[in-house]
C-alpha cells in the first residue's frame, strides 16, 4: 500500500485530471447555444430575408460534432457512459474495480489510441490537401475539425488512465475514490432529496418513540 | 476461422460481455476493433476513423444535442406543477381524474423533455402521493406514472426515431408521421383502461369529493392557458413545422430549443444557473449518445463486413417464416432483450441486424421503426432493468413496494402489447399520414420527391464486402 501522503497526492492528481477534461468539455458545452442560434438565424434568413447562408449548414454539423467529441472526457469524468450494469452492481466493489481495471486496459485503451493514431494520419492528409468542404458552396477548411478526432481521442486517454487507477485503487482498497462532481440529472437530485426527507421523517419518528 | 464464423462469435458473445458492465460505447468499439482485426486486419482501424467521422459529420444527428438541450430547459423551468394542477382541475369530473391527469401531465411533458427519468421522479413526487392520498390502488398509481412517464420517448418529436432513422437510414420526418398517431393512441389506450377501471372498481381509484370537483371554469382555463397551452403550442409548432415540410428536424429542433428559453424567461425561471446547467447536462448527454453510437457503428460495420448479416439472413430463411411470424419473432426477441438492456443498445445494435431481412419479407421499415418504438416502452417496465419503476421507487414512500410497482406496470405492458397487435393488422394507423402528407404531390403511386431539407442519409451502417 502506499503511504497516507502518497496516497493523498495520487487522488489529487485524479482530480486534476478530471478538471481538465470536465473544463474542456464545459468550454465545449456551449456550443449547442451557438448551434442554435446559428440555425435559429438561417431559418430566419431564409424565411423572413429571403436570404440563406451558404455557411449555416457547415457550421452546424461542426458544432454539433466538436460539442460531442469535446464532451466525451467530461462525460467519462463524470461516469456519464452508459453501462448495461445490473449484474455489476451487485458485485462487491473490489470486483468492480479489478474487472473495471482490466477492461478499461482491454477495452478502452485499444480504441481510443487508435483514434488518435489513425486519426492523426486522417487529419494530417486533409491538412496537406488543404481539404475544404465539398458539402456547401462556401466550403470552409475541414482539417480543423478532422483534428478533433486525434486531440479527443488523447482526452479520452488521459481521462481513461484516471478511470484506470481509480479502478486499481478499489481494486485493491475495496473503496470507490472521490472524484469530481458538479450538476447532477433532476432525477438523481430528486432522489437523493426523497432519500433525505424519508431518513429526516424516520429519524423524527425514532424521536418521537422515545420515552423522553 | 472463416470470417461468418467470427460474425456469429461477435454476435453470440456481444450479450455477455456487454453484461461485464463497462460502458457499452466502448464495449462495442472494442468488440467492433478485435474481430474486425481478426477479419480486416490493420485496416479496421482506418474504418473506426472513418466511422468516428461519419457521426461527426451526420447531418441527421445534429438535431439530438438541439432536442436535448430543449428538453433540458423545459424541464428545469418549473412548468410541471403548473400543468399538473391544471389539468387535474380540468378533469375533475371524469372517474379516475388524478391518473387521467397524471397520464396527460406525463404525455405532454415527456413529449416536451424526452428525458424519462425526470418526468417520473418529478409525477412520483407530485401525482404519487396525491393519488395515494385520495385514495388510488398503489399498483394502479404506479403503473399510470412509470407507463405515461416513458411515452416521451415514443411520441414525436422523440430522440430514438432520429437514432433508429440514422442507423436505417430513413427519413427521420416520415417516421415522425408515421409514429404521431400511435403514440398519441398508446396514451389515449392507457387513458381508456383507467377510465374503465375507474367506472368497474371504483374502490381502485375513487372519485374526488364534490367540493374538490367543481372549479369555476374560467379559473380552470386560466390555469390551462397559463400552463397547458404554452408547452402543447411549442410541441405542436415544432412537430407541425417538421411534418409540414416547413422546416428540417434539426431546424425544429433548433427553434424548438429557442423556444424552450423564451418559454422559461415567461415563467421567469431561466436563471443563467439553470441555462448553464442545462448546456453542460447536454453535452453529457450528447456525448453519451454519440459515443454510443460510433461504437455501435463500428460494431455493425465489422458485423456486416465479417458477413453477419447474411448468415442471419440465411439462418433466418431456413426456417421459412411467414411474414407476420417474422415480425412476431423480431418484437419477440425486442421484447427480451428489453429486459436486461435499454433501448439504445436495441436501437442502435439489434435494430440494424433486423433491418436487411425487412426487404425479404417485405416489412415497410418505416412500420417496423414505428413498432420497434412501441415496443421498447416496456424496455422501462419490465424487470430487471425497469428504469421507471427503480426511478418511482427511489421518490415513493416507504410503504410501497417495489413488487407492488411492477405488478402495477404489468397491464400497461399488456396495453403497450395490445396497441402492437392492433398496428400489425391496421399498419394504415401508422402508415396513413405519412403517406398522406408526402405521396400525394404530384398525384398517387409517385416515387417521393418531397424536399427532405437535405436529410437523406448516405451512409448505412450495414455495407457489403469491400474485398
Amino acid at each position: 500500500m502506499p503511504s497516507r501522503h502518497g496516497a493523498a497526492q495520487v487522488q489529487a492528481l485524479l482530480v486534476n485530471v478530471d478538471r481538465i477534461s470536465a473544463f474542456i468539455g464545459k468550454v465545449f458545452a456551449w456550443c449547442i447555444v451557438l448551434l442554435t442560434g446559428a440555425i435559429v438565424y438561417e431559418v430566419f434568413a431564409r424565411y423572413l430575408f429571403r436570404a440563406p447562408t451558404s455557411w449555416a449548414f457547415d457550421v452546424s454539423y461542426m458544432l454539433y460534432g466538436t460539442l460531442f467529441m469535446m464532451a466525451g472526457a467530461y462525460t467519462l469524468s463524470r461516469q456519464g457512459h452508459v453501462r448495461a450494469d445490473f449484474i455489476y452492481r451487485l458485485f462487491p466493489v473490489k470486483v468492480q474495480g479489478g474487472l473495471d481495471f482490466v477492461l478499461y486496459i482491454l477495452f478502452f485503451f485499444p480504441g481510443m489510441m487508435a483514434l488518435v493514431y489513425f486519426g492523426w494520419d486522417f487529419f494530417n492528409q486533409s491538412y496537406w490537401q488543404n481539404e475544404r468542404s465539398s458539402i456547401s458552396p462556401d466550403g470552409p477548411y475541414i482539417w480543423p475539425f478532422k483534428f478533433i478526432i486525434p486531440f479527443a481521442g488523447a482526452l479520452m486517454i488521459l481521462q481513461g488512465l484516471a478511470e484506470t487507477a481509480r479502478a486499481a485503487i478499489a481494486w485493491r482498497s475495496g473503496a470507490w475514490p472521490d472524484r469530481l462532481h458538479d450538476v447532477e440529472e433532476l432525477e438523481v437530485l430528486t432522489l437523493k432529496q426523497a432519500q433525505a426527507a424519508r431518513e429526516a421523517e424516520m429519524a423524527a419518528a425514532r424521536r418521537a418513540e422515545m420515552p423522553l | 476461422m472463416t470470417d461468418p464464423v467470427l460474425g456469429m462469435i461477435m454476435l453470440g458473445s456481444f450479450i455477455f460481455v456487454i453484461l461485464l458492465g463497462f460502458p457499452v460505447a466502448f464495449t462495442l468499439t472494442a468488440m467492433g476493433l478485435g474481430f474486425g482485426y481478426l477479419g480486416l486486419g490493420t485496416r479496421v482501424f482506418d474504418l473506426l476513423v472513418q466511422r468516428t467521422y461519419a457521426v461527426m459529420a451526420n447531418d441527421v444527428l445534429i438535431s439530438v444535442p438541439l432536442f436535448i438541450f430543449m428538453g433540458y430547459v423545459i424541464e428545469r423551468a418549473n412548468i410541471l406543477d403548473r400543468l399538473f394542477r391544471a389539468l387535474q382541475m380540468a378533469s375533475g369530473g371524469l372517474p379516475g381524474s388524478l391518473a387521467i391527469a397524471t397520464l396527460a401531465t406525463c404525455a405532454l411533458f415527456a413529449t416536451a423533455t424526452g428525458i424519462v427519468g425526470a418526468v417520473v421522479t418529478l409525477m412520483g413526487l407530485l401525482a404519487f402521493p396525491a393519488m395515494l392520498r385520495a385514495g388510488y390502488d398503489p399498483k394502479l398509481a404506479a403503473g399510470v406514472t412509470c407507463a405515461g412517464g416513458c411515452l416521451g420517448i415514443l411520441i414525436p418529436p422523440s430522440i430514438m426515431l432520429i437514432l433508429y432513422g440514422a442507423t436505417a437510414g430513413e427519413s427521420v420526418v416520415r417516421l415522425y408521421a408515421a409514429a404521431f398517431l400511435p403514440g398519441v393512441g398508446l396514451a389515449f389506450l392507457y387513458m381508456v383502461y383507467v377510465l374503465i377501471l375507474a367506472t368497474v372498481k371504483p374502490g381502485m381509484a375513487p372519485r374526488l369529493p364534490p367540493e374538490e370537483r367543481t372549479t369555476p371554469v374560467g379559473q380552470i382555463l386560466l390555469a390551462l392557458v397559463t400552463s397547458f397551452v404554452p408547452l402543447a403550442v411549442l410541441i405542436g409548432m415544432v412537430l407541425g413545422a417538421i411534418l409540414f415540410g416547413l422546416a428540417t428536424p434539426s431546424e425544429a429542433a433548433a427553434m424548438g430549443a429557442a423556444g424552450s428559453v423564451l418559454l422559461a424567461l415567461l415563467y421567469r425561471s431561466l436563471t443563467f444557473e439553470k441555462l448553464k446547467e442545462s448546456v453542460f447536462l447536454t453535452a453529457r448527454t450528447t456525448a453519451m449518445v454519440c459515443w454510443l453510437f460510433i461504437g455501435a457503428y463500428i460494431f455493425t460495420s465489422v458485423f456486416g463486413w465479417l458477413g453477419g448479416h447474411h448468415v442471419v439472413e440465411e439462418a433466418v430463411k431456413a426456417l421459412d417464416l411467414s411474414p407476420t411470424m417474422f415480425l412476431l419473432l423480431a418484437q419477440v426477441i425486442i421484447f427480451l432483450l428489453g429486459w436486461p438492456l435499454e433501448w439504445t443498445e436495441i436501437v442502435l445494435i439489434f435494430v440494424p441486424i433486423f433491418l436487411p431481412l425487412l426487404g425479404t419479407f417485405e416489412i415497410d421499415p418505416i412500420l417496423f421503426g414505428v413498432i420497434v418504438a412501441l415496443n421498447l416502452q416496456t424496455s422501462f417496465l419490465t424487470p430487471p432493468v425497469a428504469m421507471a419503476a427503480y426511478y418511482l421507487k427511489g421518490v415513493a414512500p416507504p410503504h410501497v413496494k417495489l413488487s407492488e410497482i411492477f405488478l402495477g406496470c404489468l397491464p400497461f405492458v399488456g396495453i403497450v402489447i395490445f396497441a402492437m397487435g392492433m398496428l400489425y393488422i391496421f399498419p394504415e394507423i401508422a402508415t396513413w399520414l405519412p403517406s398522406y402528407l408526402y405521396d400525394n404531390v404530384g398525384g398517387p403511386g409517385q416515387e417521393l420527391t418531397v424536399p427532405e431539407g437535405g436529410f437523406t442519409v448516405d451512409e448505412e451502417p450495414a455495407l457489403p464486402a469491400f474485398n
